[in-house]
């Protein structure tokens, strides 16, 4: 299959499911100001998953649309990484989830955006100041969180507990990568690794939060083997188009 | 939602550099980041500014409405403080 293909999905899928979890929160958040936050990152994050998926229908030039390779794939088709599907729990736990992929994003669009692919560049380009702003929102709940009340602390300390073992697979390569990494098209994110680690290790540390000390780390997304969560995220995403397969709105 | 929402804060807007912030609204927040970034959030997401200020709203003194009368009726009835009673050269455009 065409690498550039399952690269540019595996990054639209990454943004999607992320934005379709964000989204859940939307009328629901603990309140009015920090509702609309979120469900203005949801927004960005929908943003870049539709330019993402519309460049990947293109590349794949089969005749799928963007709405096609959104609605019409099942759970094992969807290769995203485990830690986006993950469900909200409560505030905390969206948050940390969302920290932590907000620093990662953010060294990864900074060296997409010289990618010799012009459109994952531009993508990234555009994405890198969405996200700078996201990694700040969510890296000042964190603090927040962690250096709040005990509860708060205690909470925030049980996310990070929960949602490690997934962040691995962030910075796993395989053949597909490797290759555009040779073409200069996709990053080696086995090298943001130390950063990032580095980053969120300063971030708990300053919230009063530990990094767990468990090495073991949990993957599969790339191969479209998930946790059981993703099923039921897309089944509500999926439901209308599938409902009324030809339905314009 | 809760009711613990934090203080309430104002927002002054900024257009264009050098224009003057504008009053736009008020939001929730915890500390004056929060309330930057809420105001942002709430008040800049469709391009309305370059800058914004945001004022806890105890900090702000208001005139009551009981002062209505001796703070601005007197004003009423002096014309001559406008300055209409001047001719504009044309020169000098709209000010």
């Amino acid at each position: 299959m065409n690498n550039l293909f399952v690269y540019t999905l595996r990054l639209a899928d990454n943004s999607l499911v992320l934005a379709q979890r964000l989204s859940e929160w939307t009328g629901h958040g603990p309140f009015l100001e920090e509702d609309l936050a979120l469900t203005n990152v949801a927004l960005d994050t929908f943003g870049t998953a539709t330019s993402l998926l519309e460049y990947a229908a293109q590349v794949e030039g089969k005749g799928r649309s963007a709405d096609d390779l959104a609605y019409f794939r099942h759970e094992r088709e969807y290769t995203n990484v485990l830690l986006v599907e993950q469900p909200n729990g409560d505030y905390a736990k969206t948050i940390i989830r969302q920290a932590f992929v907000d620093h990662f994003n953010l060294l990864l669009y900074t060296e997409l955006a010289k990618s010799k692919d012009e459109t994952i560049a531009g993508i990234a380009q555009k994405a890198i100041k969405e996200v700078t702003y996201h990694v700040r929102h969510s890296s000042s709940w964190v603090l927040r969180f962690g250096d709040g009340t005990e509860e708060s602390h205690n909470r925030a300390q049980e996310a990070v507990n929960e949602l490690w073992r997934f962040t691995g697979e962030l910075f796993e390569m395989d053949e597909v990568e490797n290759n555009l990494v040779k073409e200069g098209i996709s990053v080696n994110t086995s090298l943001l690794k130390e950063k990032w680690e580095k980053q969120i290790t300063d971030l708990l540390t300053k919230a009063t939060l530990k990094k767990p000390e468990s090495s073991f780390m949990q993957s599969g997304g790339r191969k479209g083997m998930h946790t059981e969560h993703l099923g039921y995220l897309l089944s509500e995403m999926q439901t209308v188009p599938r409902m009324y397969p030809n339905a314009k709105w | 939602m809760s009711d613990s929402q934090g203080p309430l804060w104002e927002v002054f807007v900024q257009k264009k550099a050098g224009q003057p912030f504008v009053h736009c609204g008020s939001l929730h927040a915890f500390d004056k980041e929060m309330a930057l970034q809420n105001a942002r959030d709430l008040y800049t997401r469709r391009n309305e500014g370059m800058a914004l200020w945001v004022v806890p709203s105890s900090a702000i003194t208001a005139s009551s409405p009981e002062d209505m009368g001796s703070f601005f009726e007197p004003a009423n009835d002096k014309v001559y403080r406008h300055p209409t009673f001047y001719q504009i050269p044309d020169a000098i455009g709209h000010m």
